[in-house]
């Protein structure tokens, strides 16, 4: 960052600004996006001709057996991809191979875990219309956690941790796995432990142990989150036959009349700046609810970069391979401040609205953690944010996340404290449960685990502020606030000293920061 | 020549005085219309004279504004009540004073609190049913006898009322207050004794979870007297401010809530299931096992909502707003009223209000001519951090 640089592209909810940074401030940008693959229909016939590990999938297909095929749910990628789906193409590819094989007993389960269930539309805008059309309702389902009877123990790891998911996934004869990667923290061992798991068994990595020792949730290797997945998949695996298929995509975060979006800065064209100038002034002017269904209903044009079948362990080294090529950017050292814009989108707000616990999980959870090796920041150092941190909730999505936020964190906002007081009370809450089976709300204890997400952040900061965020919510939740970048940085010399140095980690789209 | 703050009638003005208020009932300047539309006047009249053997002529040292009395200036209460008052009268019903006149065992001089209900006694009638059973708040005869009609001292053209300078009263009607107790707490058992009456209406089962809505005085002495007279498991409180919030608390509430999230915290605490109306409020399937409507406004629709199946609402706060009665019936619920004070209710709080935390509850007095400001105030009492605001009559010359 010199005089020559421009001012740079912040993300703050449903909105966006240009932002001129201190001189010698650090951006870290995703590398150049990748070039999709062209037919991509050829790819997944190859892929699943050629798994890794595996015999090709037309020969695991027999008549008389029982097929389960299980997909990621609209938790990614983000944003929702354009139709048709990616997981729609690979779902019609298995389908076809398994009725040329006469397999007639098939079933389709979103791997929703604890999330809240796809509404119809959204199964159909995922699956497509034809496969939706064949299996829905009763043969193309959402995964039900509190299902008592439809769950089954497949057993303990030597950590003790309890291994419980889907019934007919799990007494199906073969398990197809069909997964989108955006992260380095999805898929491989995720896919079938998590996505299909109960609360008795989440609970063993999804707390603030575990996510405290993990450095990074995007660094599988130095993760306790992806230990524990690990050795859950292996017990699966042990007994469970499955045959994942995993596909990545590139940076097209944004559709071309926000082309802008996906490039940097000093690269704009007059025709960008135009465009920028355009698209603020509209955004800015749109009445808030049509400004916020306007940004969900913005699909990304992604290119898909790999399809990989076979063996989970096997396909997801190929996975992370591609991913990291799209995502990592080596970064010289910590610094004493980190800057992140944060979007209107997270993995629980598709169709939704962000709430204050989906922003602190987006900023302290995802986002400070798009590392390796060390956090952009350094221990004791300052994030600042962007985002209005409305005090607003979805009242049919996130009916838990509201009661978490008024009485919860009015209470504490110490993950431990909330952990060991709050949690069995969210995770069983008789109306909670029944509104996450029957209606299209998170499970009672989302807000907890989204609270978690953010703990290692939390300790490891010396402090969080928010730039434009609603001076209530954000110290209801131990934060701050302040009007401007100015205001901020003189906030974070309190802590930092006067000339603090500052990286602005540029997303989206996603840029995975290699600290050395 | 008796200086005295008197309520007469005048449809003009009570119209005038419920529209404006009841559009604005809520509003900041709900107070403000309260004191100049309001059918009251300062004015010297003679001196009330006792009605028979057995009254004395009381001089008022402090008389409290109750939300009845607000009610009655801003047009809000209900129409059954104005066949149970005689005109013109003199409001005040919440009062510490002196006695005037010799009475068997009450020499004059003593200081007294007034149980202000005008039963079968005060009348010298004979006894009704209600009064029979010491339950004089239930009496049949109050609009006979020998003083004119009014439920109480204070809704009664005979007998004048705390908000003057002498008033009379009937030997039944009094009960001398200890030394240790100063005026600004003997001035809170009427009050008191009306809580205390309003928790004994039911029973209440040892741990049963109780809502009180409203924080009040009656919302506030409520809570205080479930604490005192049950054995009640949680008490969740309704509270609109934030000294209400802690008030409450120091009078033994487990939790204090907002009225915006009441039902949702309500749901958490006690279990249960939150519906969600079309265009209504939301209400509990389970909820607190009883609940006190303590505002005399919204909160009867509140308590109904969030109270559980063969739970029972009781109403204590002097009804002056509509409620959806459909949880009555649906859920089962009780519906009880509790009036006034009756038995043991007044002795009883005359020893609460020496033992409870009731410091500072007292903390705006006015004379009488500064009426307007004193009305004004008690209708925005909440928000202006205080809990019962008075008169001192004898601060006028
Ligand atoms: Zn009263
Ligand atoms: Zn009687």
């Amino acid at each position: 960052m010199d005089e020559r640089t421009p001012a740079l592209l912040m993300h703050e909810g449903e909105g966006f600004r240009l932002e001129k940074l201190p001189l010698g401030s650090r951006v870290i940008y995703p590398p150049e996006s990748l070039p999709g693959l062209r037919d991509i229909d050829a790819q997944i016939r190859k892929a699943l001709a050629n798994p890794l590990g595996r015999e090709p999938l037309h020969e695991l297909l027999r008549p008389g057996m029982r097929l389960t095929i299980v997909f990621d749910d609209l938790s990614i990628p983000l944003p929702q991809m354009r139709t048709p789906d990616i997981r729609q193409r690979v779902i019609e590819h298995v389908l076809e191979l398994a009725a040329a094989k006469g397999v007639d007993d098939v079933e389709l389960i979103a791997g929703n875990a604890l999330h809240r269930r796809m509404t119809p539309a959204e199964l159909k805008r995922t699956v497509g219309e034809r496969v939706y059309r064949s299996f829905f309702p009763r043969h193309l389902r959402n995964h039900d956690a509190e299902d008592k009877a439809n769950l089954t123990v497949i057993g303990h790891t030597k950590h003790g941790e309890i291994v419980e998911i889907n019934r007919r996934a799990a007494e199906s004869d073969l398990i197809v796995y069909v997964n989108v990667s955006l992260t380095a923290m999805s898929g491989g061992p995720k896919s079938v432990s998590v996505g299909l798991a109960s609360y008795r068994s989440l609970k063993h990595h999804h707390n603030v142990h575990t996510l405290r020792h993990s450095r990074s949730f995007n660094d599988p290797a130095n993760s306790a989150m992806h230990h524990s997945y690990d050795r859950m998949a292996g017990l699966l695996g042990d007994s469970l036959k499955i045959f994942q298929i995993e596909t990545t995509v590139n940076n097209d975060t944004f559709p071309t009349q926000l082309g802008f979006l996906n490039k940097r800065e000093w690269e704009w064209s007059l025709k960008d700046q135009a465009t920028y100038l355009a698209v603020k002034r509209a955004n800015d002017l749109a009445p808030a609810k049509q400004r916020r269904q306007l940004w969900h209903k913005t699909a990304s044009p992604y290119g898909v970069t790999s399809v990989t079948a076979g063996d989970p362990v096997q396909v997801h080294e190929v996975t992370m391979r591609h991913i990291l090529r799209q995502q990592l950017t080596e970064v010289d050292g910590p610094s004493d401040i980190g800057i992140w814009g944060l979007p209107y989108i997270c993995p629980y707000n598709v169709n939704s609205i962000m709430n204050p616990i989906l922003v602190m999980s987006l900023g302290l959870g995802y986002f400070f953690n798009l590392y390796r090796n060390q956090p952009i920041v350094r221990p004791g150092g300052v994030a600042i944010y962007y985002h209005p941190v409305q005090n607003e909730f979805h009242p049919v999505h996130h009916p838990s996340y509201i009661d978490f936020f008024e009485e919860v964190l009015a209470e504490t906002t110490d993950p431990v404290a909330i952990e060991t007081k709050f949690e069995e009370q969210f995770a069983t809450d008789p109306w909670y449960i029944h509104l996450y089976r029957n209606s299209y709300a998170y499970h009672g204890v989302h807000p907890l685990y989204m609270w978690y997400w953010g703990a290692h952040a939390l300790e490891h900061l010396g402090d969080v502020i928010f730039v434009g965020g609603d001076r209530k919510t954000t110290s209801r939740m131990g934060f701050r606030s302040a009007s401007t970048l100015n205001d901020a940085l003189e906030m974070a010399r309190e802590r930092v000293g006067g000339s603090p140095t500052i990286t602005y980690h540029h997303t989206p789209p996603l840029a995975m920061a290699d600290v050395r | 020549m008796n200086l005295n703050l008197e309520y007469h009638r005048s449809p003009a003005r009570y119209m005038a005085a419920r529209t404006a208020t009841g559009t604005i009932a809520s509003g900041r300047a709900s107070g403000w219309w309260a004191a100049n539309m309001s059918p009251l006047r300062l004015v010297n009249r003679p001196d009330p004279r006792p009605p028979g053997p057995d009254w004395t002529r009381v001089k008022p040292l402090l008389s409290g504004i109750c939300g009845s009395d607000l009610g009655l200036l801003t047009g809000r209460n209900s129409p059954y009540l104005s066949a149970l008052v005689s005109m013109p009268f003199t409001p005040g019903h919440e009062v510490v004073g002196e006695t005037l006149d010799d009475l068997p065992d009450l020499p004059r001089g003593s200081r007294v609190v007034l149980d202000p209900v005008l039963g079968c006694l005060p009348r010298q009638v004979e006894v009704c049913p209600g009064c029979a059973a010491d339950e004089h708040s239930r009496c049949d005869h109050i609009t006979s006898g020998a003083v004119s009609a009014g439920l109480q001292t204070g809704f009664c053209a005979d007998t004048g009322g705390g908000w003057s300078r002498m008033l009379v009263a009937h030997a039944s009607q009094l009960h001398r207050v200890p030394d240790a107790l100063d005026d600004e707490r003997a001035l809170l058992v009427e009050p008191l004794a009306c809580a205390v009456h309003s928790v004994r209406r039911i029973s209440i089962p040892d741990g049963a979870s109780v809502l009180v809505v409203g924080a009040g005085t009656v919302g506030l002495f409520t809570t205080l007297a479930l604490r005192e007279y049950t054995k009640a498991g949680p008490i969740y409180v309704i509270a609109r401010y934030a000294h209400q919030r802690e008030r409450a608390r120091e009078m033994g509430a487990t939790e204090v809530l907002s009225s915006d999230r009441a039902a949702r915290a309500l749901r958490r605490a006690t279990g249960g299931f939150l519906a969600r109306p079309e265009r209504a409020s939301e209400f509990l399937l389970g909820g607190t096992d009883i609940a006190f409507e303590c505002t005399g406004g919204s909160g009867l629709d509140t308590a109904l909502r969030v109270v559980r199946a063969g739970g029972t609402v009781l109403m204590s706060g002097m009804p002056n707003a509509g409620a959806d009665l459909t949880p009555v019936w649906f859920r089962e619920l009780n519906l009880v009223g509790a009036y006034a004070s009756g038995g043991n209710d007044f002795p009883d709080a005359l020893a609460l209000a020496q033992s409870a935390p009731l410091t500072g509850y007292v903390d705006a007095i006015y004379p009488l001519s500064r009426w307007r400001d004193a009305i004004g105030h008690a209708s925005a009492a909440g928000r202006l951090g205080s809990v019962k605001v008075a008169f001192d009559p004898t601060k006028d010359q």
